[in-house]
């Protein structure tokens, strides 16, 4: 167990080494003078030049890139050229919006993709079966951008059950949990959670029928062991791969959330991303990217842990 | 000397079978699969509007009209109402098809050309060649695929062109993996090791005996990427990513459209009805591929 957490770890070191360089790579990319956006049109050669060593752009690649890198392994992540403050500072802010968001739409698409899941498999090629297979394709299937503006039309401009947009009453961008807030993330955790709902049914379903054919349910059920007994050795079997799955999915929806929060104009990473973007604001680009990715890998590598622990095979294999 | 060659066809009483081979029992699985055989005629039929949507369309999908702005579904002259500058919705879904079908399939199918040849010389070299190549694709694997993607096109601005080449980019990893995963799989067979013995070169084993064995999997799975690449093609151009207006793309309609939910809802969403049936049906099509070419995850 321990030579697979350090073997884990050190494989874990150079992709992160990597995703930063492909962030580093990606906004030097960009075609055009990063600093186009704030400097004004007859800024003179001694006032860019000043603003480009105040950035670190007159360095080279391979310096910038050391010097970027070192600066955020200590919590700095440079300076946000549209807003001028440090970029880790909104970073923070919206990645919590964003986390909370996906956090609860995971939730809610685990709970009712594995409900989905488990019907699904155990009541193989019956109409449940169909319908929750049904459930699982338009769930993959459906353009959840456009999920999103359809709830809007439904739930807020026609029965105006909940508010259409924002994280909180009068556009209040920090958190708390209460009603007046929970009320603003139900339609986009909804939104959210189809996504993994459709995977997580699809995963499960195939999980389920796969134990359940298997040698050692049939000689369960010769020793007598209820269905209610079956039905736990059918869950802890199963456990560590949707469990997995899950886990996976959160990550793909911290760093999907973007066409979400958009619809919802949630203050989140998305959100972040998109006015990083349009703004032309590459350091906060940057930050933001690296700072998703990095959430990915970690969560994969959290994963794999806790499913090695759940099933200790899997570190033998 | 004895001619002991017998035609089947003269003996009486014998009947021959002609072996229909793979390809025949994958074409009558499928044939009798009927959610593939409907998903497969919505296909052609999204095709043929492809081909065929400007000349099928009843109005021309540009001309915009700033008295008939916005005008409900069922409107004289216009069975699914107009847009906010006043263009015919039904011309512009139509048109648009060729677009948004070409914006979602290019990227796949160049990820395919590109991720297998990456996959199946990184499968068929093995050693440090192999961990070279998978190596960098897990530091592309460990973005999301749609913040790949939105970064990526953000970088690089907006356009038709910018938006394939990220896609291309997002799907070419998990393609490269499943090439040389198959690939890995299909060298450690008897029949490659006999054809390195009788003296074949690397080429020809991989043209020869790799390639019919790996390309069916690898394919069927590049399938099951045209729906992801629909709803994330059309996502960008929603952000204003993708393509740029005027011209008629679902994407960028339920984006300019977005401000209209108060006014028509339902006309601003009948833009994603069409993704979504795209989507639903090559997700459909692509698993009855799978189930009909008999292929395991």
């Amino acid at each position: 167990m321990l030579s697979f957490l350090l073997r884990r770890l050190i494989y874990t070191l150079p992709i992160m080494l990597g995703v930063a360089l492909v962030c580093f790579a990606l906004v030097h990319l960009a075609p055009g003078d990063p600093l186009v956006s704030i400097l004004p049109p007859d800024a003179s050669a001694e006032l860019q030049e000043k603003l480009r060593e105040l950035y670190g752009f007159n360095k080279s690649y391979p310096e910038q890139f050391l010097r970027w890198i070192a600066r955020a392994l200590q919590g700095d992540l440079g300076t946000s050229i549209a807003s001028g403050r440090p970029v880790s500072e909104e970073v923070w802010r919206a990645v919590g919006n964003t986390l909370r968001l996906a956090a609860v739409a995971t939730l809610i698409g685990f709970i009712f993709g594995s409900l989905f899941g488990f019907v699904a498999g155990y009541f193989q090629n019956s109409w449940i079966d169909k319908a929750a297979s049904l459930t699982s394709v338009l769930g993959v299937s459906v353009p959840h951008y456009w999920l999103g503006m359809v709830l809007v039309i439904i739930f807020s401009s026609t029965l105006m059950w909940f508010p259409p947009s924002g994280a909180g009453p009068n556009g209040s961008t920090d958190w708390s949990w209460d009603w007046e807030h929970m009320n603003h993330m139900i339609l986009p955790a909804i939104t959210m959670s189809v996504i993994p709902m459709g995977i997580i049914a699809r995963t499960v379903r195939a999980l389920v029928a796969d134990i359940l054919a298997q040698e050692f349910i049939v000689g369960l059920r010769a020793k007598g062991l209820t269905n209610v007994g079956i039905f736990m050795h059918v869950v802890k079997n199963s456990a560590p791969t949707s469990l997995a799955v899950m886990g996976l999915q959160l990550g793909y929806l911290l760093g999907g959330s973007i066409l979400i929060e958009t619809v919802f104009s949630w203050p989140g990473t998305g959100f972040l991303l998109n006015s990083a973007i349009f703004q032309r604001d590459l350091p906060l680009l940057q930050g933001t990217i690296l700072v998703l990715a990095m959430f990915f890998v970690l969560l994969n590598l959290v994963v794999d842990v806790i499913q090695t622990m759940l099933d200790p095979r899997i570190a033998r294999g | 000397m004895l001619n002991v060659a017998v035609d089947p066809a003269k003996v009486p009483g014998l009947v021959v079978e002609k072996s229909t081979g793979y390809w025949g029992g994958v074409g009558q699985r499928f044939l009798r699969d009927k959610v593939a055989m409907l998903t497969a005629a919505i296909v052609i039929i999204l095709l043929l509007l492809a081909i065929f949507g400007p000349l099928i369309a009843p109005a021309d999908p540009y001309a915009s009209s700033i008295l008939k702005r916005l005008k409900p579904i069922g409107f004289p002259g216009y069975p699914l109402g107009t847009d906010e500058l006043g263009r015919d919705m039904l011309s512009r879904l139509i048109v648009g098809t060729r677009l948004s079908l070409f914006m979602g399939i290019t990227p796949v199918l160049l990820a395919f050309t590109i991720g297998s040849v990456i996959g199946i010389v990184a499968g068929y070299a093995g050693g440090p060649i192999n961990t070279f190549v998978m190596r960098t694709i897990d530091i592309f694997y460990a973005f999301p695929s749609v913040l790949l993607a939105i970064a990526l096109s953000g970088v690089l601005g907006a356009g038709i062109t910018n938006s394939l080449i990220s896609l291309t980019i997002v799907f070419i990893p998990p393609i490269v993996r499943v090439a040389e995963s198959v690939t890995t799989q299909i060298r450690s067979r008897d029949f490659v090791d006999a054809a390195r013995a009788s003296g074949a070169n690397a080429f020809t084993i991989v043209r020869v005996h790799v390639l019919g064995n790996v390309l069916s999997p690898i394919f069927v799975y590049s399938t099951s990427l045209i729906a992801v690449s629909m709803i994330l093609a059309s996502g960008l151009s929603f952000l204003g990513l993708g393509v740029k207006p005027p011209e008629p793309e679902w994407g960028l309609m339920l984006n300019t459209l977005r401000t209209a939910i108060y006014v028509q809802p339902w006309i601003a969403a009948l833009p994603g009805v069409m993704i979504f049936i795209t989507s639903i049906a090559f997700n459909l099509l692509s698993d009855g591929l799978r189930t009909a070419m008999e292929i395991k995850n």
